[in-house]
Order: C-alpha cells, then structure tokens, then sequence
C-alpha cells in the first residue's frame, strides 16, 4: 500500500465511524425536542421523563460526533493537501460556514440546554434546544453542499486549471445536493427511531417479565407499578409505550421519505455519474433489467467474469427514467467514453509518484458498489418493516413476553445505521477513480483523479501512524461509548433523573440550592 | 484595504478568540491535575467551563476552516506539513472532549481518575500542539515552490516549535486560574490565585519570546506599539490578580492575548507561511489567497455571521455568570440497571 491507499482507507474509517453518530444526532435531537416541546405545553410528566432519558442518550453520543468531527476537517489539509489546493475556492466556503453558521449555534446552545435545566425560564430553555437542533440540521445542509460539489461540480470557472467559485448561488443550490440533503435527513431520522423503538421495547419487555405490567384474556395491557424499583412506576409505560409508539410511526414515516428521495437521487445520479449507477448493478451491457442477483467474480471488475442469475425485466429503466424500456448504459459501453473525455492514463507528473502515468480504470470497485447500493436498499426496507411489525405487534398496549423478539427489537436499531453507512460507502466507493467527479453537462477540465489528491509531501509511514493512532483511539471510545449507552439504557429513566432515586429537595431546600442545580458533570 | 488582508486580519481574530476562549478551558483541563486536590473539586473545575467548552472549541474549527476558505494554498501546506504533530493535536481533542462528557457518567473512582488524566494530557497536548503550529506559522517550515514540505515528518521540530508550544501551554494556564479565581469560590479560588501570581512571570515567558522573535525578524517599527500595550496589559493583569481583583486581572489577560497576537499577525505580514528553503516560496496574503468573488462572498457570511456568534456566546457567559464551589457540586449519581430485584433501591445511596 502506498500513500494514497493508506489515506484512503485513513478517510473511509474515520468518516464511517464519525457517520455513526451523525445520523443519531440528527435523527434523535428533534424528537427529542419535540418530547420538551410536549412536555412544555401539556405539563405531563411522562413527556419530560422522555425528554431527559432520550436527552442523555443524545449527549453520550453527540460528543463522539463532536470529536470525531474535528478529524474530518483537519484531514483535508493534512492527507489530501492537493485537493485542498485545486478546490478550496469553492470547497472550503461551506465547510467555513458549517463552523461558524451552523455548528457555533449547536454547540453554544447545547451548552445552555445541559446546563440551563431549572436555570433558564422554561420556555427559553426549549428554546435553546430548538436552537441546537436546528444548528445541527443546518449543519448537515453546508457538509452536503461541500460534498455535493465533489459529486457533481457547479458554480464555476476554470482559471489557471483551478475551479473558482463564480456562483455561489449555484453552488448552495446544486441539485445534486437539493435531492441528497432530504435524503440524508431521512436516513438520519430512521436510526433516531430505531433507537426509540428497540430501547422502548426492552424496557416494555423488562416490565412485562419483571411482572410489572401483565395483559388481560384479549391481550390487553394491565399497568402496574413496582414501588421498590426507583422509577418503576405508571408513568414509566407510559414514557415506554409512547416512545415505541412515536418512534414506530415515524420509522414508518422515514421510511418511506428515504425511498422517494432515494429514487429521486438515483435517478439524478443515472445523468451525472453514469459509471457510478451503472456498477452498482454489475451492469456490463447496456439494458434496462435490475440485477437481484449477479454472480461471478465482480472482484475482477471484468465483465467478462461477471453473471447476472436473476433479473426483472424493464425496472432498472423505470429507476433511472421512469419507463420501462429506456435502456441504461452499461459499463462496457460507459468505459470508452470515459476514456476519450478524461484520458487513459494519469498525467506524466512527479507528483504522482509512482502513479505517475499509470492507466485509469474508470469501473469502480463492483463488489462494493453492487452490494453496498442492494445493503442500503435492503437494511433500509427491513428496517421500514420493522416499524410497521412494531405498530402492530404493541397495538394493544404493550410488547410480547418473548426474549427473542425483545433481542430482535435491540438488533434492529443497527439496520438503518448499516443503511447509511453501505449508503455512503456506495456513493463514495461510487465515484471512484475521481474524488472531483467529472459534471457531464458542466465545464470541461473540472475534475480531479484521486491518486492526484494526496498530499505529495508526506510520507506513507506518516499517514500509516495516523491510521493506525486514529482507528486504536476510535476503537476503544467505540467499546466505551456502546458500553455507557448500555448501562444507561439499562438503567431506565433514573439513569438521566437522579431526582426519581434520591431524597426529592423540599421547596427551601431548592431555594436554597438555587445557584446548584444542573450541574452537568 | 485588500481582501487578502481583510482576511489576513480576520484570520488572525479567529485565532486570538480561539486563544482568549479555549484558552482558559484548556488551561482549566491541565489544571485539573495541578490544582484540584479532591474529586469535588475537580468536578468544580470541570463545571466552570462545562457549559461553554464546547463553543469555544468551534473557534477552533471556525479558524481552520476559514484558512481552507480564504487561503486554501495556506491550509494545505501548513496542515500537510505538520502532519504528525497535528494528529497528536487531535488525539488530545478528543480525549479532552470526551473526558468531559463521560467523566461524571460512572461514579468510580478508576472511571473519573483515568478521564482525568485525559482531559489534563489532552488539554496539554492539544494546546502545545496548537501553539508550535502557530509558531511554525510564522516562523517558517521547509516548502518547495508547490508548497510540500521537503524532508522527513519531524522537520517541524525546532526551536520556535517548542518555544510555541510552551508559549500556547504557558498561556492557557494562567488564563485557566484567572477563570478559576473569577468562577469560583473558597479554598480552590484562593489556591488558583497563588498559582497564578506566583507562576505567571515564568508561564507567560515563552510567549514573550515568541513575539520578540518575530518582532526582530519581520517587525515593522509600529508593531512595537502592541508590544508594549500587551507588557502594559500583562503587568496590570499581574498585580491585579495579586490584589483579588480577578475581573480585572482576566481583562488585561484578555487584553495581553489580543495585543500580542495582534502584533504577531502584523509584523509578519503579508506572509501567512515563509519557506526556510527559498524566500521566493513564501506564502503570503496575497498568493495563498482564494479568488476575490469568494472572498467578498465570505466576507458578507463573516459579516453577518461573527457579530451573531459573539451576542449569542457573550450571553451563555452572562446567564452562568455566578461563582460555583464544592457546596454546589451534588453527589455523584450512580447508575443501576432497573431489573424486578429491586437491586436499584440497594445501589442507588452514594
């Protein structure tokens, strides 16, 4: 391995792991807001014990995304120096205004919501959350945009063999990132409801087996409480139904939101980066059937050595074009047109290295693609169905009894992390040989080849050490962090409410105490 | 004015609100281990920057990403070249961030000990890390005419490196106690202040030398004038700290780090990266710079967007304004897993 595949590899492990957490704090922190935003109009206890057990869960992950997230804008300069040169007129506007539009308002105001419980005015402290969250989902919007723009370049001139920005608006506007954003918000939202369901259904399950909660002869649920348990009571089913509840609908919700959009942006993408759609099917010939099976040595990337078993007929043609007998070009037909446009061989430079004039392959790696886009389609579908199982399965009150059901519910929260993750995987992995992809209807000349992105003067064995360093560190923060949710997911409510287990302050002793409370930490 | 230097100088009030802001938390991280003597204790320390860390380390990111924005040729060489150090840099954000955050989430005594001496390493790494890239920033790396570092990975260790390093280290210690002092209240404020009169003439030493090196170097005549309006400001800092007069003492620490930063940035401009190699491969303001067209759009975003961040961030310090001591630190909660046992009621009294 060479520089450029170690930075590689360096760039796909810590984007995949820092894209664990980001999809929770997206998905989780508006129902979250919305549980306080109940709590504050209702005065309904079981609202508020959601907003601090769902707010604790939050935090033990946010802080990972936080910390992780630092690496991601410091790599750019570090292992892929070149490509901060050639784009950074364009690239480095929205990732400067993530920081200082989007993230200075999530993490400011986050700050005033850890502490602010019983500090701040009720109202103003829901107010700060809506503020965090809403940092966060603009967040996502300037990385998308800064993201798109290497999937597809818009909002430039070529000056000096360099991209400069000539259209803002353009840029914040690219389609390719109008469908991807949704998208992403959606994927986002199905992992913050997996988490509601498959933790409400354990602590339902919990309460059944404990002998809590019991159900009468048509299966209805009988409530109970267990006053020796801290925390135990009615409006602990409450909080627990109501999460599953919640978090099934909108699982359905996302669901579906994630289909749609993700039709839109495949379709979008059949125009813009025809390789990349054309691999995730292994499709060597140009036709218009969707592979469910191919076989064959997809490894080789040869389209000799590839099979497709089982096909349907016309659908592929329906999720690029929407009919059923517009053909999709095929990698065979897509490879000579790549090579005519953007050459058969990586310039003759000394900054390439030994790369220098080496052959492109235009196919990207099809194991990745083939399976990484049917991954996302299917962990994504199952995940859907999941939630639609869960309505079902709890409309009369409560969960079954069976161990095994209550694991699958648990299992089930890393379905549409998985989602994401072969999401992402595929539409990076997707773009290859390119880390700038080619825009087919844009200015000729604005791309760039990833072997040419690496910074030319640092050393393979430094970035190994980072590799290494970085994957050890997020390795064990991983154990740490699976093993804090765990506890506290085990713990119930009183996990985030030390108030239900200790002694609860008198009215004086609260006044007294008034410059105590909330300390965080 | 140019806008290579509009964001010449914006740049550098990033970096000086970064320094003046996360310098305190830093130092607050180290003192952890240097200060607080018992667990409470350091659970005040943490508290005192707790709601507002994590805001102040967007500064951080603000200023990095700004540099990408407005100077991308300046962002890739600096952060290529010193790649090693700045991967230990990280290495200390995220055990400081996380230390923070899961320290007080398992009432044991390994548990909080070890976050401890996470968020005191990392505190220390991050700020001399920070604080010898700055250095090397302005004192020059070894760039050919591309702007790639020539030579192996520790090329960056030298003199200015390490003088940087305890510069940024030095700084963010004794602006910590002076937080502390302000923030707090009883035997941990009255001990913060004996730290911080008695260390800050050694502490603040190297980043003295730091902004004399550069004078003689660069320094325009001028450039004097901040110098000598930051020794005034650190002198007054000094003898009101001395006196307890700890919003006084923190304003001229504030002042210090403005002025000298100021007067860092201004002698060595235009260049924002001299070559050690070749005085021809320097980069500067204006050939390390983006296009004007992005440079007026940023320009508009950082007009609308730093006035924002300093109302709604100078607000947090106004609502956790009032001084905290052991008194109101609460007893560690301890977590219990809620099975039918009742095994909860047992574990939960600390």
């Amino acid at each position: 391995m060479d520089a450029l595949d170690i930075a590689r590899w360096q760039f796909g492990i810590t984007t995949v792991y820092h894209f664990f957490m980001v999809p929770l704090t997206l998905g989780l922190g508006p129902l979250v807001a919305i549980f306080q935003t109940l709590w504050y109009r209702t005065g309904e206890e079981h609202w508020l014990r959601m907003t601090k057990f769902w707010g604790k869960i939050y935090l033990i992950n946010f802080i990972m995304g936080v910390a992780t997230g630092i690496v991601q804008e410091f790599q750019f300069g570090m292992a892929w120096s070149d490509y901060s040169r050639f784009v950074g007129d364009v690239f480095g506007a929205p990732l400067a205004m993530e920081a200082l539009l989007a993230f200075f308002i999530e993490s400011t105001f986050l700050g005033l919501w850890i502490f602010g419980w019983d500090r701040l005015p009720k109202k103003l402290h829901l107010g700060v959350l809506w503020a965090a969250v809403i940092g966060s989902i603009l967040s996502a919007y300037f990385i998308i945009v800064a993201n798109s723009w290497m999937q597809h370049p818009v909002g430039i001139e070529l000056v000096n063999g360099r991209p400069r920005m000539n259209d803002a608006w353009a840029v914040f506007t690219n389609n390719t990132a109008l469908v991807a954003y949704p998208h992403v918000l959606a994927g986002s939202l199905a992992v913050g409801t997996a988490l509601l369901v498959g933790i409400a259904w354990y602590h339902l399950w919990r309460r059944r087996v404990d002998g809590v909660d019991s159900v009468d002869a048509e299966g209805r649920v009988i409530v109970g409480d267990h006053p020796e348990v801290p925390g135990r009571d009615r409006v602990d089913y409450s909080v627990w139904m109501k999460s599953l509840r919640i978090g099934a609908v909108v699982a359905i919700v996302a669901g579906i939101a994630v289909a749609i959009t993700g039709d839109q942006q495949a379709k979008l993408m059949f125009q813009q980066q025809p390789m990349k759609m054309a691999s995730a099917e292994a499709a060597c010939e140009n036709g218009g059937a969707l592979s469910i099976l191919t076989i064959g040595n997809l490894r080789s990337n040869s389209c000799d050595d590839v099979t497709t078993l089982i096909q349907i007929p016309g659908l592929l043609s329906f999720l690029a074009h929407g009919d059923f007998d517009t053909d999709v070009q095929g990698v065979a037909d897509l490879v000579p047109i790549y090579q005519e446009r953007y050459g058969t061989n990586l310039p003759d430079d000394p900054r390439l290295g030994a790369r220098a004039g080496q052959e492109i392959s235009y196919v990207p790696l099809m194991p990745v693609t083939y399976w990484g886009f049917r991954a996302m389609i299917g962990f994504g579908i199952i995940s859907m169905f999941g939630g639609i199982l869960a309505w079902w399965l709890t409309r009369k009150g409560t969960v079954p009894t069976a161990t095994w059901l209550m694991r699958l519910g648990v299992a089930a929260i890393l379905l549409p992390f998985l989602a994401n993750v072969a999401g992402w995987i595929f539409t990076e992995m997707g773009r290859q040989p390119f880390v700038v992809a080619p825009n087919p209807t844009g200015i000729d000349g604005v791309f760039m080849f990833t072997a040419a992105a690496v910074s030319p003067g640092v050393s393979a064995g430094e970035i190994l050490f980072s590799l290494v360093t970085l994957t050890l560190v997020y390795g064990a923060l991983a154990v740490v962090e699976i093993g804090l949710l765990t506890k506290y997911t085990r713990a119930g409510v009183p996990s985030a409410m030390p108030e239900l287990v200790h002694h609860q302050p008198t009215p004086e002793e609260r006044k007294k105490a008034d410059d105590v409370l909330a300390f965080a930490y | 004015m140019s806008l290579p230097m509009l964001w010449f100088i914006l740049i550098a009030v990033l970096w000086t609100g970064y320094l003046f802001l996360e310098g305190f938390d830093l130092g607050v991280g180290m003192l952890m281990k240097l200060l607080a003597r018992d667990e409470k204790e350091r659970r005040v320390l943490l508290n005192t920057i707790g709601p507002v860390w994590d805001g102040n380390e967007v500064w951080l990111l603000t200023a990095g990403g700004a540099t990408f924005a407005a100077f991308p040729l300046w962002y890739a060489a600096l952060f290529s070249a010193l790649y090693v150090p700045l991967t230990l840099v990280l290495v200390g954000l995220i055990f400081r961030a996380v230390s923070i955050e899961y320290r007080g989430k398992v009432a044991s005594e390994r548990w909080t000990n070890a976050w401890t001496w996470a968020m005191a390493l990392g505190s220390f790494l991050a700020a001399f890390g920070i604080g010898a890239g700055l250095a090397l920033t302005t004192t020059g790396l070894p760039l050919d005419e591309h702007g790639d570092r020539v030579g192996s990975w520790h090329t960056f260790l030298n003199v200015y490196a390490v003088i940087g390093g305890l510069a940024v280290v030095g700084f963010c210690l004794v602006h910590g106690a002076a937080f502390v002092m302000m923030k707090t209240d009883g035997e941990i404020r009255r001990r913060a202040r004996d730290f911080a009169v008695r260390l800050m003439p050694v502490l603040l030493l190297p980043i003295v030398a730091w902004v004399l090196i550069v004078q003689v170097d660069n320094g325009k005549w001028w450039t004097w004038l901040p110098i000598l309006g930051a020794v005034a400001a650190v002198a007054f800092a000094w003898i009101s700290l001395k006196a307890g007069e700890e919003k006084r003492g923190f304003l001229g620490l504030a002042v210090f780090i403005v002025l000298g930063v100021a007067a860092i940035f201004a002698s060595v401009y235009p260049t924002v990266l001299p070559s050690t190699l070749n005085g021809a491969w320097d980069l500067t303001a204006q050939n390390a710079s983006s296009s004007p067209y992005t440079l007026k759009v940023m320009t508009f975003v950082a007009a609308f967007g730093v006035p924002l961040v300093l109302a709604y961030q100078g607000w947090t310090y106004w609502v956790f304004r009032k001084r905290i001591s052991t008194a109101n630190i609460p007893d560690a909660h301890t977590i219990v897993a809620q099975v039918g046992d009742g095994r909860y009621a047992d574990g939960a009294a600390d």
